[in-house]
């Protein structure tokens, strides 16, 4: 009944959206006397052939900010430029010019969402969205339409890529420029009968696929993010009387471009090792528990039932998302990484720079996040929807645990596991880890890790976030790796967490070197408890 | 790096960042100097003869593998690499590539370092993995080292605890010979090790004039007797960090008493192995008489407790100064909290539940009068109380890390005010801490009138369970 279906189906789920955007597309072009033209091939191949074919004198396309697009982008450039076809680039997937975000905070990309938000404050209005292409718009233009144009330039069909079509039900994400403007007109509708714009309280229902959501639409460039931007100002301002609307109101779209921002100039933004901005953490290769995660067998039926959404339908809740990372990299010590791929590969909404940046957030590698907050696998889930209705509808087998046990059934009674047709450690897995203990360690190896920074010495889990997180300032305090001063090594450390001035035993010096500079805290060393 | 032209060999160029001045007085000591060849010759052959309390100056700023380097240069240049004083401090880093993305201290240097230096190390620590093996090496290594004289030593898991994997005889007669061949131990980190009743009394019979820190939380072998024990014979003690189990009233009584020197710094787990685990109580005269033997003294309690677990806490006075709750903790005890801490000086609370505590927060702000640091995760409260608290608090809270979803707005506040009201209350610019949303436009708006459900046609997909949800 709710088998895992394999990865190819989300693949397939994947590929079909994209198919769908694509006629979508097409046959909005129709409408205008025009067409889509899906050529196949290497761009680095086709542009120069189709450049002499087709007598190119200009190329279009949308910015692209990511460092691989970037360099994508800079081969088709040369390419155009050497064959005389003028370049017109435009930014479109964000909100703003990212370069000019950068710019305005000395060249570098900001290193925390406060930060960021300050530098959107002081840009410059964001730019309209283009206007729809009408027949105005089009008005002489001609497109050279071939009668065999459905042979060399259609989109191409689920088949024709190699899946399997028999039985196919309806799309979970129907693809395409339309779908995407009907559902954001559904969601600001929505949104229109709440008259204070608050802040969404989490229930069982939000963790299903909204028939509004619009993250799918956003990542594949069928919805504007500005068109978004501007629509949700007019309501505001329609529902709250021309008053200007507040920062806080773009959140969610401000996150995205946050993320976009501190990616672009940063090709290693997505690892660890050669990261600048990433602290580097010892974590666990673990196949073993990995593997278990990814497929929701961690016994914990919360993550399970999750990691199970997610598998089946491409999608999960932000919050659910959350649970699962923190679930991974804190109580499994699993590197982000490893998370970041799995996303990458089942999320139908991931994009390069939001899931990495989100990774590292999730996982206090990045972004002077305090560390002290860890979700809990049973108690998040349990407040979020009481009843454990989401468990039962993704994980059929514990369907007859009671509310009282269904987030932790390893401590349900023998007589109610029996009456749940389910035993623990038979039919459905035991918890692959010991909470307490999981989160005990973790806070040791996390405050292990920050420790190296000097706003975080001290008794205290909470740490100072430095007053200017990109300041190069050299405090001199960070490194206790190297033996400084005179005479070497100092004499008996009552630091009160006990820092060794210990020598490194290797090359790690130098990661901790980029370490330092991304990660410079404030002058004044953390030491405020007496 | 440059390359030396002339002196004794080709290899590696000298390090960058010497100071001006040295080569001042390497010029003119060089011109001194009776042995003549090449001293009026290009400068750049002084490098070989710069005095070597010079080279150990300038070889302490450089990180072990440079410096290793630079030790190829010549003979004088290694004579200074192998001095002792380059020897004191050493972190061993024992990774295995299967378990781990750190790289490991090479195989030969450590051999080196046991051959040549061991008796130069003082201040000794040995970062693991997860691996068992990582762990049986750095136990192997401890057990070289009888001619080390150690004043610190820190046995540190970077993951999985693996010292509690290795076989415990192995483990305690590798930490034995430190115990005895040291004499001088000050520091000792062995926190997630099998270290026993035994061992601790061989540590207290060789250490106990040196002993100032020890940190061994969560070792399970370890019995109360065996920490009263180090209490009772090593008065230095300064820092002190140990799981509930172990802590008693003749430990506390121990710790305060005349001959023992004023404590720092006391941290304590209290970990719950199985739900509904019985905790013991401490009196509150031992904790009285800690606190007058050395009122200066930082208590750190971490809690991983099941909610109900709670009750033998808070009920009387506890000088805690820092508090961690890692799990969800209840509004009734987080009450007690203020009622009972008057040294609080940080709270950090992880989860709490949907019910407001707002009481709970006043109460706080009223009698922890030293609390200068909030942490709070998954609770609730509203932008009302909150503002109340942070203004009783005042300019004294320099950690507010406060979750935006704590705060729910109500009647006198909303989000986007209440950073305003706080910050001017605390006298600098706050914001709450934010998570990253992840997905754009996915929630669910809270909507006073209910808006028209609409059957999604993947609710009857395959596989799409129907019960509950609509």
């Amino acid at each position: 009944e709710c088998s895992s279906p394999p990865a190819d189906a989300l693949m397939q789920e994947l590929c079909r959206f994209l198919l769908q955007c694509l006629e979508d597309l097409d046959a909005s072009l129709r409408k205008l006397n025009s067409r889509l033209f899906v050529i196949r091939g290497q761009p680095t191949d086709v542009f120069p052939r189709i450049f002499k074919e087709w007598q190119t004198t200009c190329l279009s396309y949308e910015y692209d900010s990511e460092p691989f697009g970037k360099e994508r982008d800079a081969a088709i450039q040369k390419l155009a430029s050497e064959a005389g076809v003028e370049v017109m680039v435009r930014t479109a997937h964000t909100l703003y010019n990212l370069d000019r975000i950068i710019e305005l905070n000395v060249g570098q990309s900001p290193l925390t969402y406060k930060r960021f938000q300050a530098l959107v404050n002081r840009m410059d209005a964001v730019e309209l969205p283009a206007e729809t292409i009408t027949a105005e718009v089009v008005q002489k233009c001609a497109t050279p339409l071939s009668e065999d144009h459905d042979d060399k330039f259609a989109v191409p069909s689920l088949e024709e890529l190699g899946f399997e079509t028999e039985g196919l039900t309806t799309a979970v994400w129907p693809g395409g420029e339309t779908e995407a403007l009907m559902r954001l007109e559904r969601h600001l509708e929505r949104k229109a009968w709440v008259a204070n714009f608050e802040r969404p309280r989490m229930n069982a229902n939000s963790l299903l696929a909204s028939p509004t959501g619009l993250s799918p639409y956003l990542r594949f460039g069928c919805l504007s993010c500005r068109l978004f931007y501007f629509k949700l100002t007019d309501l505001y301002r329609k529902v709250k009387k021309n008053s200007t609307p507040p920062l806080s109101l773009y959140g969610q779209l401000l996150w995205r471009e946050f993320f976009y921002t501190t990616a672009t100039n940063n090709p290693c933004f997505d690892k660890m090792e050669g990261n600048p901005i990433c602290v580097q953490i010892p974590w666990d290769q673990n196949p073993e528990a990995l593997a278990k995660w990814a497929e929701g067998q961690t016994g914990f039926p919360w993550i399970d039932a999750i990691m199970t959404q997610l598998r089946q339908e491409g999608w999960i809740h932000h919050l659910a998302r959350h649970a699962v990372a923190c679930f991974l990299t804190r109580d499994l010590w699993v590197s982000w990484e490893e998370g970041m791929k799995v996303f990458e590969e089942l999320l139908i909404d991931a994009d390069w720079s939001v899931n990495a940046g989100s990774w590292m957030w999730l996982s206090c590698s990045s972004f002077f996040q305090q560390f002290f907050h860890c979700y809990c696998p049973v108690g998040f889930g349990r407040r979020t929807d009481p009843n454990g209705d989401f468990i039962r509808r993704y994980l059929p087998v514990l369907r007859g645990f009671p509310a009282k046990y269904i987030y932790d059934p390893w401590n349900a009674p023998e007589e109610v596991q029996k009456a749940a047709k389910c035993i623990v450690g038979v039919h459905y897995p035991r918890p692959m880890v010991n909470h307490a203990e999981s989160s005990r360690v973790n806070i040791e190896r996390m405050k292990q890790i920050y420790q190296q920074f000097s706003s975080y010495r001290g008794l205290g889990l909470l740490a100072a976030v430095p007053a200017n997180p990109n300041s190069v300032a050299n405090d001199g305090v960070l490194n206790s790796g190297t033996s400084r001063g005179p005479g070497g090594s100092s004499e008996g450390l009552f630091t009160y967490t006990a820092s060794f001035p210990t020598e490194k035993g290797n090359s790690t010096q130098k990661r901790r070197r980029e370490e330092d500079i991304s990660l410079r805290s404030s002058t004044k060393s953390w030491r405020q408890s007496n | 790096m440059k390359r030396i032209k002339g002196g004794e060999e080709d290899g590696h160029g000298p390090p960058s960042g010497s100071p001006p001045e040295a080569c001042k007085k390497v010029r003119t000591q060089a011109s001194e100097e009776s042995e003549a060849a090449g001293a009026s010759d290009a400068p750049v052959s002084d490098w070989a003869r710069l005095p070597q309390e010079l080279l150990l100056h300038i070889f302490q700023y450089l990180p072990l593998l440079d410096r290793a380097y630079a030790s190829q240069v010549g003979r004088r240049w290694n004579q200074t690499f192998h001095m002792p004083e380059l020897w004191r401090c050493f972190e061993f880093e024992l990774n295995q590539p299967a378990s781990s993305y750190l790289k490991a201290t090479h195989p030969d240097l450590i051999k080196q370092i046991i051959k040549r230096h061991s008796n130069h190390l003082q201040y000794v620590s040995f970062k693991v993995d997860s691996s068992t093996e990582s762990a049986e090496a750095a136990c192997d290594i401890l057990s070289q080292l009888v001619n080390c004289s150690l004043k610190t030593l820190g046995l540190i898991s970077t993951a999985r605890p693996s010292f509690m994997e290795v076989p415990k005889s192995h483990f305690i007669s590798a930490l034995t010979v430190v115990f005895v061949n040291s004499k001088s131990l000050s520091s000792l980190k062995i926190d997630d090790t099998p270290v026993d009743d035994p061992s601790l009394k061989v540590l207290v019979a060789n250490n106990s004039d040196t002993l100032k820190l020890l940190k061994m939380s969560s070792c399970p072998h370890v019995s109360p007797a065996g920490i009263l024990c180090v209490a009772d014979q090593c008065h230095g003690l300064r820092e002190l960090a140990l799981n509930y189990h172990l802590l008693s009233d003749e430990l506390l009584l121990a710790l305060s008493s005349e001959k023992h020197v004023h404590l720092e710094h006391l941290r304590i787990d209290v970990v719950s192995e199985n739900p509904g685990q019985h905790f013991h109580t401490i009196k509150r005269s031992s904790w009285d008489a800690m606190v007058r033997h050395s009122p200066k003294f930082n208590l750190v309690m971490y809690f991983f407790l099941y909610e109900d677990e709670f009750g033998p806490f808070f009920n009387e006075e506890v000088p805690v100064t820092h508090l961690y709750f890692g799990r969800s903790v209840s509004k009734e005890v987080l009450g007690r909290v203020g009622l009972h801490c008057p040294r609080l000086v940080e709270l950090v609370v992880c989860a709490n539940g949907l019910r407001p505590l707002d009481e709970e927060l006043i109460r706080i702000a009223k009698h922890c009068t030293q609390l200068s640091a909030i942490g709070l995760g998954e609770c609730e409260v509203s932008c009302s109380a909150f503002v109340e608290f942070v203004k009783m608090c005042g300019r004294r809270l320099s950690q507010l890390s406060i979750m935006e979803e704590v705060l729910i707005p109500d009647n006198k506040y909303s989000l986007d005010e209440i950073h305003w009201e706080v910050s001017k209350h605390l006298g600098r610019v706050w914001f709450p801490d934010m998570m990253p949303t992840w997905v754009p436009f996915c929630d669910q708006w809270r909507s006073s009138i209910p808006w028209k459900k609409q059957a999604a046609p993947w609710l009857h997909q395959k596989g799409a369970c129907t019960s509950g949800l609509t």
